[in-house]
């Protein structure tokens, strides 16, 4: 990191646009660099094989996946019809908690990290300024968003390709759609997963200009995800569940309906732009406010 | 902050202090502010939304009922929101077991057959998609969590479809007459037409002013039981200005507080549904089940309110309109097997009833927020949308 940077503040004092294009990608490279990130892709384009392996053994027999009453992952019991439908599966098994708990190591580490190791103040030494470093931290996490939820996808479409029919796909409503149409929409759900992690990355930023070590920021991340996960779970709090970030994550699954039910997709995005707006512009608040000691 | 810094801590250093200082409690501003923004948008965008009750012309209780009886909608398509609150326990998933554990009993069970799926709606909130093109095709699903169950009736075929458990039910509807309906009792439609049957000269009904619903202008019609003794308090029903189609019905007990049921549409389009709607082939790999069984129409499911007691085999009717009981004698004396004879089982049933005595012996009244039950000791059953008291009279006259 710092020696990317040195290398930049070189070439001159005014920040530019691409400047910060160059920040961008350095911390892009960084990030993905790291053998922790690359263990957590690894982890999350595991998920898929195991799933699609597992629903392969246990239907060899000709019969359905799942014990009659359908427990489990949403659409495990329809990966038989179409492989397809595996893409879903592993998206509605790691969203709960793999795919958030990726996100909130590598936002939480993402300031904690950074002054934890003490390179955090030749970061500030380039004419970067606070907001700007923030904006490209906050960038970078939600890259990673996209990318984990993309792994977790393609893993899937490639396991479910080699083990089950590929075709025309039956939505969960019953009609019909092609599977140009469906693999559209597989797309489409990708890329709202990855929206509805925006909130918790947020979170996890905030939390990682709190603090100077790495370690406690990603622990109080993760810790805070499953706290709110049994929140959403506890049914006294109904009144409490529609605003936590998590409560609307499988709505991802009406994009499988036919029409598709719009309803819970639009809150989940009003749900998550708002935790980004309200933990962002604290961590904005926080970060630009700092003594950076370390 | 630093061990050098500290020694020489100036008047100035102190200055600059203060002033930071309030430049970072004034930028901790901007995320109170985005919550302030997000709160008051929460709290007053439904506010402003509800733009008043819409203006139509005056219209009489007789005309409306007439409005809803020509009211001839062949083409529908739209999202209902169903909540029911009976007052029952939440039993959840072991409702539904319970229920699919009996009909499994009753021939090969099937998760997608509609008599198991119907008695989901008695507790809780559903959204459930309705679509109508004609008597023959009409399609209803229950939208779940991750999945769906659908309900086509197609011309001949009628297709229950559980995406969960990847099975279908399929059955015929051997004569696809006018009077079928493949469809359960879910739309508000279906419960107007039940509340109006039983209007008479037990009941004032009213016009109640004008509503929005789903976005259309609705009249608002009040049907409220005359007699005392029912447990009923209101019930209201939205019907279309334009097409005379109920879009709303709300059953209210009298005793207050959250509806018992309430179906209403939030969203509703008169156009014709697409073709494709009603087209269903059974996905492959899927578990199909046919029904032996020629056409039982699964249309007759016991609904909630008065038509409880009509799912009844063998009772017998005391009384007219709101206050009717239904009474039949289960056979079996001694009732309830309660404490000692029933052992753990029967304490645990009596426990969740009370204990009432009258000239008719002794007997376990259940209740709901709606519908009262009396099981009295030498097996006799009464029960209604009427107050305890109502039946424990009722129990008396009738020895």
């Amino acid at each position: 990191m710092s020696r990317a940077e040195a290398l930049q503040t070189r070439a001159g004092r005014r920040p530019s646009p691409l400047w910060t294009f160059g920040l961008l990608r350095s911390e892009l490279v960084t990030t993905l660099r790291r053998w922790r990130t690359l263990a957590l892709l690894a982890v999350l384009a595991a998920v898929p094989v195991l799933v699609g392996i597992a629903v392969k053994l246990e239907t060899r027999g000709g019969s359905t996946a799942g014990p009659g009453g359908g427990d489990g992952p949403a659409f495990i019991a329809q990966i038989t019809n179409n492989g397809l439908f595996l893409v879903f599966t592993a998206l509605a098994a790691t969203l709960p908690f793999f795919l958030p708990m990726a996100v909130g190591v590598v936002a939480g580490d993402a300031i904690a990290g950074e002054a934890g190791s003490g390179t955090l103040r030749y970061l500030l030494v380039a004419p970067a300024g606070r907001t700007r470093l923030l904006l490209t931290k906050y960038t970078t996490v939600m890259a990673f968003c996209v990318l984990a939820t993309l792994v977790v996808a393609v893993s899937a479409l490639i396991v479910g390709a080699l083990l089950f029919p590929l075709g025309e796909l039956t939505t969960i409503s019953g009609t019909r759609i092609s599977f140009a149409e469906g693999l559209g929409r597989a797309l489409l759900i990708a890329l709202v997963v990855a929206a509805s992690l925006v909130g918790v990355a947020a979170l996890g930023l905030f939390v990682s200009t709190l603090t100077n070590s790495g370690i406690a920021a990603m622990a109080t991340t993760v810790g805070l995800l499953i706290t709110v996960q049994i929140l959403d779970q506890i049914p006294q709090l109904h009144a409490l569940q529609p605003y936590l970030f998590s409560h609307y994550w499988l709505s991802f699954a009406d994009l499988v309906r036919d029409p598709v039910y719009w309803d819970d997709l639009v809150k989940n995005l009003g749900l998550q732009a708002l935790y980004a707006a309200v933990f962002g512009s604290a961590a904005w608040a926080r970060f630009t406010t700092k003594d950076i000691s370390a | 902050m630093a061990p050098y810094e500290s020694d020489d801590a100036t008047a100035a250093a102190q200055d600059e202090d203060l002033r930071s200082g309030r430049r970072k409690a004034a930028r901790y501003v901007v995320p109170v502010a985005v919550v302030g923004v997000a709160a008051a948008t929460i709290g007053l965008v439904p506010a402003l939304a509800d733009s008043g009750n819409p203006d139509l012309p005056k219209i009489t209780a007789q005309q409306l009922i007439e409005k809803i009886a020509k009211s001839d909608v062949q083409q529908l398509s739209g999202t209902v929101k169903v909540s029911t609150d009976l007052g029952l326990p939440n039993l959840g998933g072991l409702e539904s077991s319970l229920v699919s554990g009996a009909a499994q009993g009753g021939g090969d069970g099937s998760s997608a057959d509609p008599k198991s799926k119907l008695t989901e709606l008695v507790t809780g909130t559903h959204t459930l998609r309705v679509a109508a093109d004609g008597p023959d095709r009409q399609k209803l699903s229950l939208l779940e969590s991750g999945a769906e169950y659908s309900l086509v009736h197609d011309g001949k075929d009628v297709w229950g479809y559980d995406s969960k458990s990847n099975e279908v039910y399929h059955g015929t509807a051997a004569d696809s007459g006018k009077e079928h309906r493949a469809e359960p009792p879910a739309t508000p439609k279906d419960f107007a037409d039940e509340a109006l049957k039983s209007v008479d000269d037990t009941t004032s009904v009213t016009v109640d002013g004008t509503v929005q619903v789903a976005g259309r202008d609705a009249y608002k019609l009040l049907i409220k039981p005359k007699q005392s003794g029912t447990t009923v308090g209101a019930i209201s029903i939205a019907v279309d200005a334009k097409t005379g189609q109920p879009l709303k019905f709300t059953l209210t007990p009298k005793s207050g507080g959250a509806a018992v049921l309430d179906a209403g549409f939030t969203q509703v389009s008169f156009a014709k549904p697409a073709a494709s709607t009603f087209d269903f082939t059974p996905p492959k790999g899927a578990k199909v089940t046919e029904d032996k069984q020629e056409s039982k129409a699964p249309g007759h499911a016991p609904k909630p309110g008065e038509d409880f007691a009509k799912g009844m085999d063998g009772a017998t009717v005391l009384g007219k309109g709101w206050t009717s009981i239904a009474t039949f004698d289960t056979g079996s004396k001694g009732g309830l097997p309660s404490g000692s004879k029933g052992g753990a089982f029967g304490g645990f049933l009596g426990s969740l009833g009370d204990q009432v005595s009258g000239k008719f012996g002794k007997g376990t009244v259940f209740s709901t927020r709606l519908v009262n039950a009396l099981i009295t000791d030498d097996g006799k059953v009464y029960a209604g949308a009427v107050t305890k008291d109502a039946l424990v009279k009722a129990a008396n006259e009738a020895k």
